[in-house]
């Protein structure tokens, strides 16, 4: 088999497709390439960058959102705690208040009726002692109407009055 | 490219199987002629060796530029784009500016003493082409042309849409796009240049696309088998430009490590140097031919396969040839086409890659440059 065909052109740059390509490919490059694709990469680029920003925003705000969540929910613990012992307290107050009212009411009404018992008492001996000052008044003047016929006569009768006098004013 | 070679080799081989087994030429002997004597058989033996060589000029002159962008034949009719011829004679320094199509009505087919053979200009005299310098607008200079337009519209429209929807999704072609220019930036350019990334992004991703339409638009059948990723000097011009990108942009330390590699032996250096000088050059040289035969591989691939149609079907003579050629042609040509596409991305991506890594170890800063050495 002979062939005609150069087989080695095929493998012989040829110097006008090198002339052609270089220039069809500088000419891509510096109006396609830097005109066109360096744009669109830069945008993609920024795009992307744009979107992770966003991404990463959306992110801590959930956490922020979770966190001023979790930190409602304590707060409201928190208050929810407070007021019971505020309750609880209030409660106790109440009680001690209650108790002690009752135990000086209690205190007081025995001190009224130790005061009035004191009352009766002095009172009584008041009116005992005026019973008794009368008593010997009257026994003094019954006496003397008595010993006024009969004094005269003896005088052991007016030491046994006497005695009796003593007997009255000691009771 | 020794890769290519044996596929190349390979398939001439395996197409060559068909013509040269005498039982396979014969198989519809029946239906065309009838009773075959020994000596009818030994011409046709001949008429079919000269038809594959026949065909395997076709295939080379399908992958080889052409001055004329010819899209098939009808009957009679061919489908030509003519295309403007520009030639400068390199003694006489004439310049010589026409469109391929003015050879079919000059007289015995010679301007200024130039022919067209085989869709190619040559002298007209000599029959070669070292006597003048062609800077036609070849058939892949016109293809290239094509993708160039094609993403020139693509970009600006994907770039206008990006400014009209700052910062909202995207849409559209811009929506097909972005992921693959997105991927490109990540894994291509930001992964091996490292944060000073954007200086070369322009280059990277013109490299990658300018490859890829050009790849991909080889894949489209009937538009005259466009080659212009499979031509040497295609990829011989990218490999220029990443070759001056990557060395213009090459720091103290880079040319430090080619010239005087610190910590080696001054004697050592006297090997190491020229090695490094070497590898200068063949970093881009190995990209230009591994993209080179890579796409022209694949298309010699799918043409052999196509040409089986025409060996079973004898050049025509045998229709049952033809179809049966036709059964076994197409799944295979399905399979090779869907891997050319696969291959397709897969080149445009590691040409870019590997500029990326050359571009990423030039203006590579060594801090530590002596304890590592």
């Amino acid at each position: 088999m002979l062939l005609k065909f150069d087989t080695l052109s095929l493998l012989t740059p040829d110097l006008g497709l090198v002339f052609w390509t270089t220039i069809i490919f500088l000419v891509f490059w510096f109006i396609v390439g830097k005109k066109a694709l360096g744009p669109i990469a830069n945008a993609i680029k920024d795009r992307e960058a744009s979107i992770n920003d966003a991404l990463n925003a959306a992110e801590k705000a959930k956490a922020e959102m979770s966190q001023l969540q979790a930190d409602n929910a304590n707060l409201l613990k928190e208050a929810r705690e407070e007021s019971a012992k505020i309750l609880k307290e209030a409660k106790d107050i109440k009680e001690s208040v209650i108790a002690d009212a009752h135990n000086r009411a209690k205190d007081e009404a025995a001190k009224i009726i130790a005061d009035a018992k004191a009352e009766i008492d002095t009172q009584k001996k008041k009116a005992l002692e005026e019973v008794k000052n009368e008593l010997s008044q009257f026994s003094v003047e019954i006496a003397e109407k008595i010993l006024n016929r009969e004094l005269s006569t003896s005088k052991d009768h007016q030491q046994y009055i006497n005695s009796l006098v003593e007997n009255i004013n000691n009771n | 490219m020794f890769r290519t070679q044996l596929k190349y080799i390979f398939l001439a081989l395996f197409s060559l199987t068909f013509a040269i087994n005498p039982a396979l030429a014969n198989t519809d002997t029946v239906a065309n002629e009838g009773i075959m004597l020994i000596n009818e058989k030994s011409i046709a033996h001949e008429e079919v060796e000269k038809e594959e060589t026949d065909i395997v000029e076709t295939i080379l002159h399908h992958v080889s530029d052409a001055n004329e962008n010819h899209l098939g034949t009808m009957g009679h009719t061919h489908l030509t784009i003519p295309l403007p011829c520009i030639l400068i004679n390199k003694e006489t320094k004439k310049v010589s500016f026409f469109m391929s199509s003015a050879f079919h009505h000059a007289p015995e087919g010679i301007i200024d003493g130039y022919k067209m053979e085989h869709s190619r200009v040559v002298d007209a005299q000599t029959g070669k082409r070292d006597t003048f310098y062609d800077l036609s607008i070849t058939k892949n200079v016109f293809n290239m042309l094509i993708g160039f337009v094609l993403l020139t519209i693509l970009f600006f429209v994907i770039k206008s849409s990006y400014e009209k929807r700052k910062g909202q999704a995207p849409k559209g072609a811009q929506s097909f796009m972005e992921p693959i220019i997105d991927f490109l930036i990540d894994d291509i350019v930001v992964k091996n240049i490292g944060p000073n990334y954007k200086k070369y992004l322009p280059f990277l991703l013109s490299v990658f696309f300018f490859i890829l339409i050009n790849n991909l638009l080889g894949l489209v059948p009937f538009l005259g088998s466009i080659n212009s990723s499979g031509n040497i000097s295609f990829t011989m011009a990218l490999a220029l430009c990443s070759l001056l990108v990557i060395n213009l942009n090459g720091t103290k330390d880079y040319w430090g490590h080619i010239f005087a590699m610190p910590g080696v032996p001054k004697w050592v250096l006297i090997i190491l140097t020229p090695i490094e000088l070497l590898g200068v050059i063949l970093k881009p040289a190995v990209l230009m031919l591994r993209l080179f035969g890579n796409i022209i591989g694949g298309h010699i691939t799918v043409l052999s396969i196509v040409s089986l149609i025409f060996i079973m079907g004898k050049m025509g003579q045998s229709m049952g040839g033809a179809a049966a050629g036709g059964a076994v042609a197409f799944p295979i040509l399905l399979f090779v086409n869907a891997l050319e596409l696969f291959v397709a991305f897969l080149q445009a991506y590691v040409f870019t890659l590997l500029t990326a890594v050359f571009i990423g170890a030039a203006i590579e800063e060594h801090h530590h440059a002596e304890e590592h050495h």
